[in-house]
């Protein structure tokens, strides 16, 4: 595939990053040369140095031929320019654009093909926003992924020493909990993945990835460590575009206390908040922290733009007390040294936003996209077209189809119901099949299986 | 750095490479030729050589940095030479000394063309042809090849493709992939050499020689399977297709894609390297064709047209082929036919020489030192294709000038301490650095008579000239080295 990056900022690079390994033609454009240069030696792209909407630059980086447009400069407005020129010029098929300003979101009907021609809206702040909110509701869990439209969760646990699975097979699960569907996806023990089959054993430590209903995730993760109590006082460190949002969209279910430095800031936050307690101050405050109650609150998340502070900070709300510490980390090799030892969740925007980019990269009908572990793993909802005879996976069992290494198939989706997949489970067609690849190096065998055969056009 | 990667790369390549010398075995075997053993036993030889290398070490699979693909490159050249000659030394005929066999097999690589074999109309046909063959390999370097036909480079291609290619911007991809890239490349390469073989056919050469000689036509090599070189078909009409393709070959093949993607030649004419490149030979030759006539070399002006026009382009790109003895023409010519060497082809192209764009650059940046001169306060950017160069450029530029320059005084003093004359140890050096292949002197028809240690020197020469000096140069730093 052949995709144009415009903006070689955290999404842009990570796009590249993941996107240039997998057989796709990448040319990234940004104003700044050096850094532009540095990517090419270290990926194997094409770099094209300008300003990303004019039609001469986009010429040069070959948006005539491309399949896709991926618009993530830092101006909402540049990215929907290039969008438009993109379609007027040459009718790139696909333009997915970064829009940052809430306020264009709320109007989806300026993006069209009469008016602006953006064909994928991303919000990498919502993203995150979404993200965060789900893994509060869910406590305990490093990662919340929905699928089939929140039918579907995909949870990722750290086993507990002491806990009822641990040091047992994985078949007991169903007698532990004789009514709760759910099936294991994976399990990651020190960095490496160990394909879960009926007699694996799970040890304390190992990250396991579980599918179930969302109203069953709760008592699985109990099967793994000792359930949390619900979140009730969140504090948030960092007013921006995330820690605002965050804000809104829990001040009505927790109680909510956010920290900002800049004292314009704060004064906007409280303006527009209505429950939760802004508070003017750093972060990394001790005086602050304790005067706050700290050591009574159930989540503290650091969501500040400085990455180091993010991390000194819920290290510090750590020690001082807060029940469990996030972080917000872009860079991949900090995430690797903090979690689990000092910071509990450590979030990735970059490999938040990438997964809502990769279902349009994917061949196939795919729905959903989650990058997992790094980008190492992914998770993919697929829809299974055709039938028997141009189909790889319709109207056969899970027994039947032939998986790449290290793929499983964890659940379908059928109308409105959510099937836990067994080795008899059938395929059916329109069926939402929910597979987890723990090695993306066999991601084209995956999207050869829900290509449907040529005669079934 | 990552020896057992590197390691493992060089066990591939060596075991592609062996591959190549299929066509001669099978046409020493067919033609019932006394060369079939050698490169019987250089084919095994290699083979189960790369496959040892390789054996310890398949699975290593690091990403090669910076630093791994100089070593690749530079030690696979040197490998590559050292088993390109295999077959040369082994054969009964010509008999070869190691040193010539090396001399010979670097010559053909590295696209220069200086030769030690006299005779070559007597030599087997699978001698020649193996010749040819290592010169058109050595042509787009067998590294791009590598890149373009083996998945297995990944991202590290981009540092062994820069270090292979010529030109000061080596950054610039035709295509984002960069095997792509060095695929587009091969397609072109072997597309214009197909061609040049149909015209040269054509133009009534035998099968065998239209394609030995569209090899080294097209690599701007200059071996050819007569003594006598294309002067031998003493034919107007093969010439002048030889100068058409030469002046093709010598082009950036940047060009010659986007001309081929959009079917259009107005790329050339906006290139300023290109238009430097025509510019240079056509003034070039026009002084030759009219000294020639003139000093009454050639009594008729259509002589002196021919032969003047053939040798400048020849000269000029740094291919080597000879119509007259052109070592012996009067006056200044010889010495204007070797400074234009220097200049050589276009970056990206398979000339040698120190590019035209380089000149091109160092030249504007000297009228810029001018109208500093004239106007103190004046804001001067050296622009190449209406676009300011970085400065970054110029410097590289300018360091490479110096090093050149540099390489080539040492070198040419060597030579003179092993005891050539003058005008042979400056026409030598200057010849196997710029990669042209027949200088003036002694070593005007072949390279057979000079000493042992002046062949070592010069094949270092003609190396240092392939790789642009800096690649070989790098790697005798003790920075390099250092972990």
């Amino acid at each position: 595939m052949k995709i144009v990056i415009l903006g070689a900022g955290q999404v842009g690079m990570s796009v590249a990053r993941n996107l240039s390994g997998e057989d796709n033609d990448i040319t990234m454009v940004d104003t700044n040369e050096t850094l532009l240069k540095d990517l090419q030696d270290r990926y194997d792209i094409q770099t094209v140095a300008g300003i990303a909407s004019h039609p001469g630059v986009l010429f040069s980086a070959g948006v005539k031929d491309a399949d896709m447009l991926i618009a993530v400069t830092d101006s909402d407005e540049v990215n929907m320019v290039a969008c438009q020129i993109a379609y007027t010029l040459y009718h790139t098929p696909i333009k997915i654009a970064r829009l940052r300003s809430r306020d264009y979101h709320r109007h989806p009907e300026i993006f069209g093909a009469k008016a602006i021609p953006v064909d994928v809206l991303i919000s990498p702040e919502q993203l995150v926003t979404t993200y965060i909110h789900r893994l509060i509701e869910q406590p305990g869990a490093l990662q919340v992924l929905e699928f089939a439209g929140g039918r579907i969760q995909l949870v990722a646990v750290r086993a507990a020493k002491g806990s009822p699975l641990v040091g047992h097979e994985l078949s007991d699960l169903r007698q532990h909990m004789p009514g709760v569907e759910t099936r294991v996806a994976a399990i990651f023990r020190q960095g490496e993945s160990i394909l879960p089959k009926g007699d694996t054993v799970i040890a304390a430590d190992d990250e396991v990835f579980f599918l179930a209903a969302p109203k069953h995730i709760r008592a699985v993760t109990s099967e793994l460590r000792a359930l949390d109590k619900p979140v009730k006082r969140v504090m948030i460190a960092g007013g921006g575009n995330i820690g605002h949002l965050l804000a809104k969209s829990l001040e009505g279910d927790y109680q909510v206390k956010i920290i900002e430095r800049d004292a314009a800031i704060a004064r906007h936050l409280s303006e527009t908040l209505n429950k939760a307690i802004v508070l003017l101050g750093d972060a990394a405050d001790e005086e602050l922290l304790a005067e706050e109650n700290i050591e009574n609150t159930d989540v503290f998340c650091a969501l500040t733009n400085d990455e180091e502070a993010n991390i000194l900070s819920s290290m510090l709300a750590k020690r001082m007390g807060a029940r469990k510490v996030m972080s917000l980390i872009n860079r991949p090799s900090y995430v690797d040294l903090v979690q689990s030892e000092t910071i509990d969740v450590a979030i990735s925007p970059q490999q938040t936003t990438i997964g809502s980019l990769l279902t349009h990269v994917r061949r196939g009908d795919v729905v959903v996209v989650h990058s997992l572990r790094r980008g190492a793993a992914e998770a993919i909802e697929a829809v299974a077209h055709g039938d028997k005879s141009t189909s790889k996976v319709v109207g056969r069992s899970i027994d039947e189809i032939k998986l790449p290494p290290g793929t499983t198939i964890a659940a379908l989706v059928r109308g409105e119901d959510v099937i836990i997949a067994h080795h008899d489970t059938v395929i059916e067609a329109e069926d939402h099949v929910i597979l987890f690849l723990v090695d993306k190096r066999y991601i084209k065998d995956v999207e050869h299986l829900f290509q449907v055969g040529l005669t079934f056009f | 750095m990552q020896f057992r990667t590197i390691q493992r790369i060089i066990g591939l390549l060596l075991m592609v490479f062996s591959v190549i010398m299929l066509p001669s075995i099978m046409m020493a075997w067919w033609l019932q030729e006394a060369t079939l053993k050698a490169f019987l036993i250089a084919f095994v030889l290699v083979m189960a050589g790369g496959f040892l290398f390789w054996l310890p070490v398949r699975n290593a699979r690091n990403d090669l940095r910076v630093r791994d693909g100089f070593i690749i490159v530079v030690s696979f050249w040197l490998v590559l030479t050292c088993v390109g000659s295999l077959p040369l030394y082994l054969s009964p005929l010509p008999a070869l000394s190691f040193t010539d066999a090396f001399f010979e097999s670097m010559s053909a690589l590295t696209t220069t063309g200086a030769t030690v074999i006299t005779g070559l109309d007597r030599l087997p046909k699978s001698i020649l042809w193996y010749r040819q063959e290592l010169q058109w390999l050595g042509g787009m370097g067998i590294i791009v090849l590598a890149v373009a036909v083996l998945p297995m480079l990944g991202i590290g291609g981009m540092q062994l493709y820069r270090a292979e290619t010529p030109g000061p911007m080596k950054d610039s991809k035709l295509t984002p992939r960069i095997k792509e890239t060095a695929k587009a490349l091969w397609y072109i390469y072997l597309g214009l050499t197909i061609v040049c073989a149909l015209a040269y056919k054509i133009a009534g050469m035998t099968t065998f020689d239209a394609i030995s000689h569209s090899f080294s036509t097209i690599a701007i090599g200059g071996f050819s399977t007569h003594d006598l070189s294309i002067g031998y078909f003493n034919s107007p009409t093969i010439e002048m297709i030889a100068v058409v393709f030469m002046l093709l070959a010598g082009v950036n093949f940047s060009l010659h894609f986007i001309a081929w993607r959009n079917l259009s030649l107005v790329g050339y004419v906006r290139d300023s390297e290109f238009k430097a490149y025509i510019t240079i030979l056509s003034v070039v030759a026009a002084i030759t064709i009219l000294y020639l006539y003139f000093s009454k070399t050639f009594l008729n002006l259509g002589d002196a047209a021919h032969h003047g026009l053939f040798q400048a382009v020849s000269i000029g790109t740094t291919t080597g082929f000879t119509t007259a003895a052109y070592f012996h023409w009067p006056g200044f010519l010889p010495v204007l036919l070797l400074f234009i060497s220097f200049i050589g082809g276009s970056a990206g192209s398979t000339g040698g020489g120190m590019k035209v764009i380089r000149c091109l650059l160092v030249f504007k940046q000297g009228v810029r030192e001018i109208s500093r001169l004239i106007h103190p306060n004046a804001q001067i950017s050296v622009k190449i294709n209406h676009k300011a160069m970085p400065d970054r450029v110029t410097e590289a530029v300018w360091g490479f000038f110096a090093i050149y320059v540099g390489s080539f005084t040492i070198m040419m003093l060597v030579l003179l301490a092993t005891g050539l004359d003058q005008v042979t140890a400056f026409s030598a050096v200057a010849a196997c650095l710029n990669n042209l292949g027949p200088g003036l002197g002694e070593v005007g028809y072949h390279y057979a008579d000079i000493n042992d240690t002046a062949k070592w020197v010069l094949s270092l020469a003609m190396l240092l000239g392939r790789l642009e000096i800096f690649t070989l140069l790098v790697l005798l730093t003790p920075a390099f080295w250092r972990r």
